[in-house]
């Protein structure tokens, strides 16, 4: 914004609005005046219709019973919905144990995997460049493309993965297709999508640490590892954290790979509550307990996020 | 005693290794997805697989065309991610450059509400008013993860620009309307296109609102791969044929833009 001062010599000056009369220039006087709400306001308009609209809706169904029929209209329930999440629905609390359980794991093992390298790639070396570039790509690919290829990569008896497990000597799984490794395949191609980004995140971090730190303590003789341990860490973790905190948030919402390449199955074994949800919404109708559970998946992913941000300012 | 210099050389064959070892899986994922979509039949399901010989046939390609209306698919797709693109810039573009706090909080906030939460909402409205199947309502809802990234990352291409840029604009007779899309937007051109291409990809890879608010006439290419999965059971070269596509043109979108995207994904969080 500029100040006060200069704003009034632009008007005083300006040939423009203020000095002519008429309609027209009233209208481009007071756009000029209220230029800061009348240019955002479409975005207004549209986040009131897409977003906040919605958010509404959903927490006023949730508070309902109605299976999408255009002959019964919704019954109040009051909070019903949400004492059938908390207390008696297994199937939601299956799904709840999943959700964390897949986030878990795939969000920790792309945390040490980005981590290591970044490391490895934070030091000039001829083709860094092209390393970046293929580290984009595995993220912006789109999703149903890249569970398809898992698909036919899965696959027990024809698909690649088991012969290249075979190689190693280990025994051959059976991943999306048995209830028993369902859900550890599918983070698995989570883990393959998302660690570049955390790896780019934590090499964007590392390129901005302060060099003073190492210099005293090479001096002092510190080994490779203290080094990393007392410095890189303490000094990289807000930027570890922050990484950490948009994968969370993505992983505790994922949908597209999971739906693609089990739908939940084999019995449930991968039906986390984005699954649950979108099936009680589509395949039953039933909208206000989806609702409700959509409620649910929100205050859990704030509540992740809330913890994240605070781990990010306190200390270990 | 091995000298300075073999250690050295030692090192550094070790280190590409392990950089080698580190990209293998990423590359090799998309290696396969084509090396699948170009084999015969009867070499796509061989075990054990082949690596580095096969025969190539374009017959993957062949029957994707052949058996689905894949060219209206892709049209769909194409209309879907430019409206909501062109959207999303002529909406979030003003409100990026009046950085208006709160709205970029809330729309932050957007960013953690699970999608899913406002399907529900807009099936039942859509459906109300016979929107269900059309690409104004696909649009819209793309605005959802388009909208977002124009407007959090422009907020810090506009911080950019000196203010008296514009004051001059308007000495000069422009008006704020004119002085921003004249002046402004055009000296934060790289940024808008960044922007525009991220925008573009969300929306070309969204397979959630589209699977419920697509139908017949609008159908995107994530739906129709999904539905292809059902058909083609292990008639695997149509179906790699089919991936190759659909990420081809995000591919190399993504390599135009490659600068911007960690920016993009962490909402400028993180300046990539």
């Amino acid at each position: 914004m500029a100040n006060p001062v200069e704003q009034a010599d632009v008007r005083r000056y300006a040939p423009g609005p203020e000095m002519a009369g008429g309609l027209g220039a009233w209208a481009s006087r007071f756009t000029h005046r209220n230029a800061r709400f009348i240019f955002p306001a479409p975005a207004f308009l549209v986040v009131a219709l897409i977003i906040v609209y919605p958010v509404i809706y959903t927490g006023w169904m949730s508070l309902q019973e109605w299976f999408a029929s255009s002959l019964t209209a919704p019954k109040f329930i009051g909070l019903s919905n949400y004492q059938k999440i908390l207390l008696g629905d297994p199937r939601f609390q299956h799904a709840f144990f999943l959700t964390i359980w897949f986030t878990v794991i795939a969000v920790s093992a792309e945390t040490a995997l980005g981590l290591g390298m970044a490391l490895l790639f934070n030091r000039e070396f001829w083709g860094r460049g092209l390393v970046r570039t293929l580290s984009i790509l595995p993220m912006m690919a789109t999703p149903t493309a890249i569970a398809l290829v898992f698909v036919m990569m899965y696959h027990p008896t024809l698909g690649v993965m088991n012969y290249l497990v075979s190689l190693v000597g280990l025994p051959l799984f059976k991943w999306t297709y048995s209830s028993a490794s369902a859900l550890y395949a599918l983070a698995l191609v989570d883990v393959w999508e998302w660690t570049p980004l955390i790896m780019l995140i934590a090499l964007a971090g590392l390129a901005a640490l302060p060099k003073e730190p190492y210099e005293s303590a090479r001096i002092d003789g510190a080994s490779a590892f203290q080094c990393f341990y007392l410095i890189t860490l303490p000094l990289l973790r807000p930027t570890l954290v922050v990484a950490i905190l948009f994968r969370a948030i993505d992983a505790l919402k994922t949908f597209d790979i999971i739906f693609v390449m089990t739908q939940g199955g084999p019995s449930n074994a991968s039906e986390t509550i984005n699954i649950l949800l979108f099936n009680q919404a589509f395949s039953y109708f039933n909208m206000g307990y989806a609702s409700s559970m959509a409620v649910a998946l929100f205050a859990i992913v704030m509540g992740a996020s809330l913890i994240l941000m605070k781990v990010r300012r306190v200390g270990w | 005693m091995v000298d300075r210099q073999t250690k050295a050389l030692l090192w550094k064959i070790a280190f590409y290794a392990a950089v080698v070892v580190v990209m293998l899986p990423t590359v090799f994922v998309f290696y396969w997805m084509i090396s699948l979509s170009l084999k015969p039949q009867v070499e796509a399901t061989a075990f054990p697989p082949h690596f580095f010989w096969f025969s190539v046939t374009l017959k993957g390609y062949a029957d994707v065309f052949a058996k689905n209306p894949f060219l209206l698919y892709t049209w769909n797709s194409l209309v879907v991610a430019r409206g909501c693109t062109l959207l999303a810039k002529l909406v979030g573009l003003p409100c990026a450059q009046w950085r208006q706090r709160g709205l970029a909080l809330a729309i932050l906030v957007a960013r953690i509400i699970p999608g899913i939460s406002y399907l529900i909402p807009w099936y039942i409205l859509f459906r109300n008013l016979k929107m269900v199947d059309t690409y104004q309502a696909l649009i819209l809802t793309h605005l959802v993860v388009g909208l977002p990234i124009v407007i959090w990352v422009m907020i810090g291409f506009f911080e950019d620009i000196p203010g008296e840029l514009r004051e001059a604009a308007m000495i000069d007779g422009c008006t704020d309307y004119g002085a921003f899309w004249r002046v402004a937007v055009p000296l934060v051109k790289p940024g808008v296109v960044a922007t525009g291409i991220l925008s573009f990809i969300f929306s070309w890879n969204n397979f959630l609102f589209s699977v419920i608010l697509a139908g017949r006439n609008t159908r995107t290419l994530p739906i129709a791969v999904f539905n292809m999965i059902g058909y083609e059971e292990i008639n695997w070269g149509p179906l790699a044929a089919a991936a190759t596509m659909i990420t081809l043109p995000v591919v190399i979108l993504t390599l135009i833009i490659q600068r911007h995207i960690v920016t993009g994904l962490t909402f400028g969080a993180v300046k990539g």
